[in-house]
This record gives C-alpha cells, structure tokens and sequence, in this order.
C-alpha cells in the first residue's frame, strides 16, 4: 500500500466517522417520529428517507452536484454569502454520504423504537419521568440493539459507496479521494496488486462488521436486517 | 375529602360519560364487565390518554380542566398496570429506584425499604425482571409504584393476568396496603372476589356505562342492582374479634348488628376483619330456633323482595342497621308469609373471613 492509498483510506475512515455521527444526531429524532406519530401521511416521509435505497448513487451525486455547484442553488447562495461552494470538498462529501445512507440508520432505529413500544414509556411517565428524561432513560436502554445496528450499518454503508463521493468529490486525491475510487483508479491503471490490498481490506472490514451486527442481534433479537 | 371526575370516552366500542365523587380514602373498586370502559377512566384519571372537556380534582387540586392538564409525570400519582411492566435493562433494585430518583426530598413519605418490605421482595432486589415469576414480577411493580410516595394510587386490573394461585400470593400483600397506608386506591377488576377482599367503596360499570356508586356494603346487598341477582351474591360487613370460646376453639366476632361466632381461634383480640355471608347461606325462620345446630341466628326486618327466576326470592334483610341478603325458595316465603317489614330471625350457616 503507498501513502496515497493510505491517504484515502484514513480520508474514508474520516468521512464513514463522521457521517455515522451526524446520521445519529439526524436520525435519531427521525426514526423516534416515525415509530411513534400516527401522522396519516408519515408513508411519505418513510419513502423519501428510503429513496437511496433504490436510487443509482449517481443519480443522487448529480442532483447534489447541480445543487452544490457554484451555479446550483445551494451553492450559488452559498457563494453569495461568502462562503465557498461544497461541490468537490470533504464537507460536500459528508452531505452526500448523509443523505446516500440515511436509510441504513433510521430503518434499524425506527424498528427498534417501535418494539419498545408505549407501555414502557407510559410506566415510566408515571414514575415522574419527564419525556426526554423517559426518551434517554427508558427508550434508547431499550432500542440500544438498535443504535448498533444503525452505527454499523451507516459505517459501513458509507465506506462502501462510489457513485456519490465520485460525482460530488471529484476523486481529488488527499482531499476527497475515498478507498473505492482509489481501487477503481488502480483497476484502470493495471495495477492490481495495489487493488487487491485495498479490496482485500474492505471485504474483510465489511464482513468483520456484519459478524458483529447479526452476532449482538443473535443475542438480542431485537433488530432484524 | 374527595375526588371528582367528569370525563366523556368516546374510544373503539364503547362511548362513557362519568360524573363521580369517589371519596379520598379507602380502596374504591371500578367494577364491571371486560371492555365497559372502567380501565380508560382509570387511564384517563392518570393523565395516560387525554380527553378533551375531561375534568379531574383531587381535593382542592385541579388536574385537569378547560384550561390545564397536568401530564402524567406531575401528577402525585402511582400506577400499577396489569402487565408488570418491569424495565428490562434493570434490576429489581434499580428499578424501584427509577421513581423514587425522580420523586423530590419533601414529598417522600414511603421509603423504599418501607414499599420492599410491604410486599416482601427483600430477596429480589438484585435480581433481573427476566428471572422472577409473574407473581413475584407484580409485588415488585406495585412496590415500585408505591417508593414515588403516591398521594393516589392507581391500579388496573394488577391480577388479571395471574393464576389462581398468584392471585392468592398477591392478595393478602394488597390487604396490607389496604390496612397500612392512608392512599387512596383506585382498583379497576371484573372479579367480584378480590372486591369482596379489597373494597370499601364500589362504582359499579355496566355495558352503557357508569351505573351507580356507594359504600360496598350497599351496593352489594341493593336489589336494584345486578349484584343481588347473581348466584354469589353475598353480603360483607367489617366486624371485630371481642372474645375466645376455649373450650370449643371459637372466636367472637363483634359488627353492628350482633355477635357473629366462627370457628378457629387464628385471629387476635380487637383485630378488624372482614366478613362475607352467602345470600344461600342465611336462611329466615319466624320463631328463634333453640335446638339447631346453627349458632349464629340474628334478630332482622326484611327491607325488600324480589323473585329470582321461578323459584327463588331475594330477602334484603335489615339485621341491626347491617344489610344482608337470604336467598330462599318463593315456597318458603309464600309458607313464612314474608313481606317487607316482617320481623324474622336470620340464621347463619357459614361466614367466610376476608383477613
């Protein structure tokens, strides 16, 4: 592996990290809404937040580029207040990744909420709980099988996308170029061996994680993927 | 002092209108059929499930009205639901802690080691919810409700899902509370048994809603009311124990309307107990009986009649100011001549002590 290739491993890392991390300050709250409102059009909102799941990555790349980009609308505005347009920067990837593994977060947490259901957080409202004292003591506890699931998945979800960090990225090396466009440059480049260190990586990290996620829900039964 | 609600349920099936007074003190029974609503009152007394124009006050304090709702965490409240509802993630111990963290200094006045002796889950307390037994699971719910320092205490159907025999583990523990605490008690069933144990105040639901309230004494024995008619119809009075038979191991027990003897000598001197006759129990004779076997025989007036069926009648009885139900054949009543304001003598078969 040269130091370019660890450049862009320690860049994935970074950008899985924090992408995990907003994902469950956003999806947190989300996911909690969606288990417990009874909102007659909450379909909607569940099929936008699992739009990326059937979605080509580029096509969600592109869009977030036109938006992004100096002349979107976003980026345009973003200009226009002094600051500098996301498109091809680390901030624009992780808005990317955000959106690309949204679903992977609040799919396992909303089910989670769910089969924690009412009656412990009734019990615990009459035990003087307050609802976000009863939300962080009896609910998360609870849904905790859940919250590794999600960690896990959008971890690993986010390390392992292409399309979108290509399109918003722009695979500029030591600044937005992740592990799976440097696999995707050595193929093109004939080098193989390089590939093959990177590829080996990611299959063994990838699968290490999964043992983890089906192994605690094993013991849980809580989560099902 | 008391408590009013005034609440409308309009939920699933069913569509409840209540106005009640139920008196601060004692335990008063929600009584009546599965699904008649009394479960949603109790849910909606505690702030679970808001209804609008719902109207609550305890004493002088207002929980709900046109302008406020006090949810459920700020109310004085303790609720036990028919599952247990242990949180899983901790154990016994931490679990009764949970309330009583969130519960201030000042309005403490059961402590924890007060709530784990009153239901005797001293052994339990490091254990996990997931190894107890239902019964065990429930005591500890219910001393969990009761380390808050309730000022009103809720309880929903707490034995429905037990056995027999739990029901029996649980029992004697509600007594105590009962007997010890000066809560008030809200107790929803549909088991006429444990209301026959536990109650002294009775509001009694039907299918079209709430039917009538009053002392359990009354509401028992009034024959306006469905519980008369049943086959166990039954009368209850509190009485308490004056004296021993040593000779015969007997204990005299003392209510209002006379000595009642029973036999067995478990019970101590001035204890209060409760006690239930059978309407089948009592029979009416005109004269007083000397040689019977029967050794509880009471001067009474019969208050009313009503026919059961084709050949049964119903006698409230009025024995000293203590209402009783016989339950005799219309052939006896036609042979006795009996009609509201004869003087007869009620004999007691057999009375059933209720601790």
């Amino acid at each position: 592996m040269n130091d370019a290739d660890l450049t862009a491993l320690g860049i994935t890392l970074q950008l899985a990290a924090i992408t995990t991390l907003t994902l469950l300050v956003i999806g947190t709250p989300l996911a909690w809404w969606l288990a417990r409102s009874k909102w007659r059009f909450k379909f909607v909102v569940e099929a936008l937040v699992a739009m990326p799941l059937v979605l080509p990555p580029t096509v969600l790349g592109f869009y977030l580029l036109m938006a992004l980009g100096p002349n979107g609308p976003i980026g345009g505005w973003m200009q226009a207040m002094g600051g500098q347009p996301l498109a091809f920067t680390f901030t624009g990837l992780v808005l990317g990744s955000v959106i690309y593994s949204l679903p992977f977060v609040v799919q396992p947490l909303q089910d989670a909420f769910s089969a924690v259901g009412r009656q412990p957080l009734e019990v615990a409202s009459t035990l003087r709980a307050s609802p976000l004292d009863r939300f962080f003591s009896v609910a998360v506890p609870l849904a905790a099988p859940g919250f590794l699931t999600a960690i896990v998945l959008g971890f690993a979800h986010t390390i392992g996308e292409f399309g979108v960090v290509l399109m918003i990225g722009g695979n500029i090396p030591g600044k937005t170029q992740v592990v799976s466009i440097a696999i995707y440059d050595h193929v093109e480049g004939m080098e193989y061996a390089n590939a093959h260190w990177l590829s080996a990586g990611l299959l063994v990290m990838s699968f290490c994680l999964l043992v983890l996620v089906y192994g605690l829900n094993r013991k849980f039964r809580v989560v099902k993927l | 002092m008391n408590m009013q609600a005034r609440f409308h349920i309009r939920q699933g099936g069913f569509n409840l209108h209540a106005d009640l007074k139920i008196p601060a003190r004692g335990v008063t029974a929600l009584f009546g059929p599965s699904g008649c609503g009394k479960s949603s009152l109790l849910r909606a007394i505690a702030g679970l499930d808001r209804h609008t124009d719902g109207y609550f006050k305890f004493g002088a304090e207002i929980w709900q009205d046109q302008q406020q709702f006090l949810p459920p965490h700020k109310r004085p409240l303790g609720f036990v639901f028919q599952e247990a509802s242990l949180f899983p993630h901790l154990n016994v111990r931490r679990n009764l802690e949970y309330g009583v963290k969130r519960t201030p200094t000042s309005a403490r006045f059961i402590s924890l080691e007060k709530a784990v002796s009153l239901l005797g889950i001293q052994n339990l307390m490091e254990r996990s919810p997931g190894t107890l037994s239902g019964g065990e699971k429930q005591r500890v719910a219910i001393a969990r409700a009761l380390a808050v320092s309730p000022r009103l205490l809720l309880m929903d159907e707490p034995l429905a899902a037990l056995d027999q025999a739990r029901k029996q583990e649980i029992l004697p523990y509600l007594e105590t509370l009962h007997d010890e605490l000066q809560i008030p008690i809200l107790y929803v069933s549909h088991t006429l048994e444990e209301i026959a144990r536990l109650a002294d105040h009775l509001i009694l639901f039907g299918t079209e809603g709430v039917i009538d309230s009053g002392p359990i004494e009354e509401m028992l024995t009034r024959l306006d009311l469905p519980l008369a008619h049943s086959a166990d119809a039954a009368t209850i009075f509190n009485a308490k124990v004056v004296g021993f038979d040593q000779t015969y191991h007997l204990t005299h027990l003392q209510f209002d309307g006379g000595e009642l003897t029973v036999p067995g000598m478990s019970l101590q001197l001035h204890q209060p107990v409760r006690v239930r006759i059978a309407a089948r129990d009592i029979s009416l004779t005109l004269q007083r009986q000397s040689s019977t076997s029967i050794q509880n025989i009471f001067a009474a007036s019969v208050a009313e009649m009503m026919a059961e069926g084709d050949s049964q009648v119903t006698v409230r009885l009025n024995v000293g100011g203590v209402p009783a139900l016989a339950r005799v054949t219309q052939k006896s009543a036609a042979e006795l001549e009996l009609a509201p304001g004869c003087s007869v003598f009620a004999q007691v078969k057999s009375a059933v002590l209720l601790g």
